[in-house]
């Protein structure tokens, strides 16, 4: 206590001088600080803190021990696992490693999605990167140009190319089809249907709210059933729909209506007078929207938008019920070949699941992060 | 600073060439309700070109609500609207003409947060004007050193402090060329030494001939700016005359009550 911030009781005050500010007390600073408050503090929190790490430990050590140290790496078959206390038999992986990645796609073809594979990473990621140059292009390339090409390619029966049927497609191709192709439909749609759900015309809210509520009331599994065995029936004899398609158009308009939802909750939270302000300096409806409202409101809701993303991505498994081979679905066909029947192949190949969707949708998750970060201007009111 | 100062007197005098006896806005026996609840009641108003209007009252009284009522973002049910000849009807061309010409500050300035100082200002002009975007740029930034901010620019709404995020706002508003600006109580929001640059900036615009309507508590600026001060309770005009015969005698029992409230 220095004299010259005591200030007497009984006395008028006027400071001589300001304060400038000083660092904080060692105490709350730094990580042994920062361990002291959130770990520490206390005999019962300090228990908590141990008891979870052992905890995180044990889980570590028994997720590392299988499937890396009492791993085998090499085989050609099942006799290379089946030795008691074996762990993850990757063999079973590599050796269907070409089918976990295209399902039945002829072998000879695989250059095709390979190559589709490629350019879609080329195109989605400067797309990703806020500093890459080109956006506009880019964006082109990406959501018009793209779909046409990947169909083409993957499809074939042009150019020269062979036709494959969508029935020999499987693995990580469909995962990545479906899961592409819903994300990619059904933000725009799911803003539209928000928009929608909260218009002053009573026929587009009725609508909006009628697709909504009906997408919303019946489970995926449900629609891919109905559209795979009994739109046939309502569809006039010798025409047919593409199965995959089927299941594609399903998956986009099922999230389509959850993303109507979590948008509409970004709609709900931007104020009156960001609406005021943009109709007083004469902006129309559609301008309004995309130039002011929806830029904030799905900047809000980014973390309820990649939920509904990665909720998508795991969903797109349920297409195994159709008979087709998605990534897991073609993992579990694999654990009936019995080459590779061991009493670890069921563990091993969920643990490869477990691992690749894991990859995909942390990714996301990250990505949305910085994408929360990025658009932050410091405004909070 | 010092230009943004002016004398009363003066301003007065400059009056007599500025104030055509041309209308900018006429309000016609305009009555609003809000279901049941009767808000404004048979308003009746004639604004000429260059006049600069000051509307109080108490909370509830319909003050904003009758500005608002001029640009269309309330609607009225009985009676009319004439903005610079154009009457107010629910054509959506006529209120995008009127909202055109007519600007409009908030109480909490309503910026863009998502969008740059200048982003804000060069919006309307080159959605609604449809003008070339450099062009737009080079227009906001001649509004924005005349509210004296040209070097905020860059930043966002949320790093500028109350006084000059609302100078932004009328930035923003001159930017669309406005023949009549309408402020919705532009410094109850302010902390008390953010209030003095808003005003400034405000007499300054009132200096240059620009028609205005504000709904606001700043005694001292009706009284120096202002040709004819309102007072409104109960949704409907009690009173209304020049800001000196105002102050110094009322005459209707409610306006002495509310001169006699704030006035201490």
């Amino acid at each position: 206590m220095t004299d010259a911030t005591f200030i007497p009781a009984d006395r008028p005050f006027v400071r001589a001088a300001m304060l400038a500010p000083e660092p904080p007390p060692a105490a709350v600073a730094g990580f042994s600080g920062w361990a002291r408050a959130n770990l520490f503090s206390g005999p019962f929190n300090t228990l908590l803190t141990l008891v979870c790490a052992a905890g995180a430990a044990y889980v570590a050590w028994v997720l590392v021990d299988f499937m890396a140290l009492r791993a085998v790496w090499t085989g050609a078959n099942r006799e290379a696992c089946v030795a008691p206390g074996t762990g993850a038999c990757w063999p079973f992986i590599t050796a269907r490693f070409g089918q976990l990645l295209y399902g039945f796609y002829p072998a000879d073809q695989h250059w095709r999605p390979a190559a589709v594979f490629f350019v879609a990473v080329a195109l989605i990621a400067p797309l990703l990167i806020p500093s890459a140059p080109h956006k506009k292009l880019n964006a082109l390339l990406f959501f018009v140009a793209f779909p046409i090409f990947a169909f083409v390619m993957l499809r074939g029966g042009l150019f020269g190319l062979r036709p494959v049927e969508t029935r020999a497609w499987g693995g990580l191709l469909v995962t990545l089809v479906v899961a592409t192709t819903g994300i990619v439909a059904s933000l725009p749609l799911g803003v539209l249907l928000a928009l929608g759900r909260r218009s002053k015309l009573p026929l587009i809210r009725f609508l909006s709210i009628a697709f909504i509520e009906f997408w919303r009331g019946v489970p995926l599994i449900t629609v891919l059933f109905f559209a795979t065995y009994m739109l046939p029936l309502f569809l006039p004899s010798g025409w047919t729909i593409d199965g995959l398609l089927r299941a594609l158009v399903g998956v986009a308009l099922f999230s389509a209506a959850y993303m109507a939802e979590v948008v509409r909750g970004g709609l709900q939270a931007i104020p009156k007078g960001q609406y005021e302000g943009a109709q007083a300096l004469g902006l129309r409806y559609w301008p309004m929207m995309l130039l002011i409202v929806l830029p904030q409101a799905l900047k809000l809701v980014i973390p309820g938008i990649v939920n509904t993303f990665i909720g998508l991505f795991k969903d797109t498994t349920l297409v195994a019920i159709v008979s087709i081979f998605d990534f897991l679905g073609i993992i579990r066909a694999g654990f009936a070949d019995p080459n590779w029947a061991t009493p670890v192949t069921v563990y091993t190949g969920f643990a490869f699941a477990g691992v690749v969707y894991f990859i995909f949708c942390y990714g996301m998750s990250r990505y949305s992060r910085f994408v929360e970060e990025r658009l932050d201007t410091g405004h909070k009111r | 600073m010092a230009e943004s100062v002016v004398d009363a007197e003066d301003l007065a005098k400059a009056d007599q060439v500025r104030i055509s006896n041309e209308t900018a806005v006429e309000i016609i026996g305009m009555s609003k309700w809000y279901g049941e609840f009767n808000v404004l009641k048979d308003i009746n108003l004639r604004v000429r070109r260059g006049e600069r209007i000051v509307i109080c009252g108490p909370s509830g009284s319909g003050k904003s609500t009758m500005i608002r009522c001029i640009n269309r973002l309330e609607e009225f049910q009985k009676g009319q609207i004439i903005v610079e000849g154009t009457e107010l009807t629910n054509d959506l061309k006529k209120i995008d003409e009127i909202r055109r010409d007519v600007g409009m500050c908030f109480q909490h300035f309503n910026l863009f947060p998502h969008l740059t100082i200048l982003e804000n200002c060069t919006l309307a002009p080159i959605w609604v004007r449809k003008m070339p975007k450099k062009d737009a740029e080079e227009l906001a930034m001649h509004y924005l050193k005349r509210v004296r901010i040209p070097d905020q620019a860059k930043k966002y709404p949320g790093q500028l402090s109350g006084g000059q995020q609302q100078r932004v706002a009328i930035a923003r508003a001159l930017c669309m060329k406005p023949k009549i600006m309408l402020f919705d109580e532009p410094t109850s929001a302010l902390d008390p030494e953010m209030v003095k640059e808003v005003l400034d900036t405000m007499v300054g615009l009132a200096n240059d001939g620009m028609t205005m309507l504000c709904v606001t508590h700043e005694m001292g600026f009706a009284r120096q700016v202002a040709n004819r001060v309102i007072f409104m309770d109960a949704g409907q005009i009690v009173e209304m005359n020049e800001p000196n015969a105002f102050f110094a005698n009322p005459q209707h029992e409610r306006t002495k009550l509310f001169l006699s409230q704030i006035l201490h």
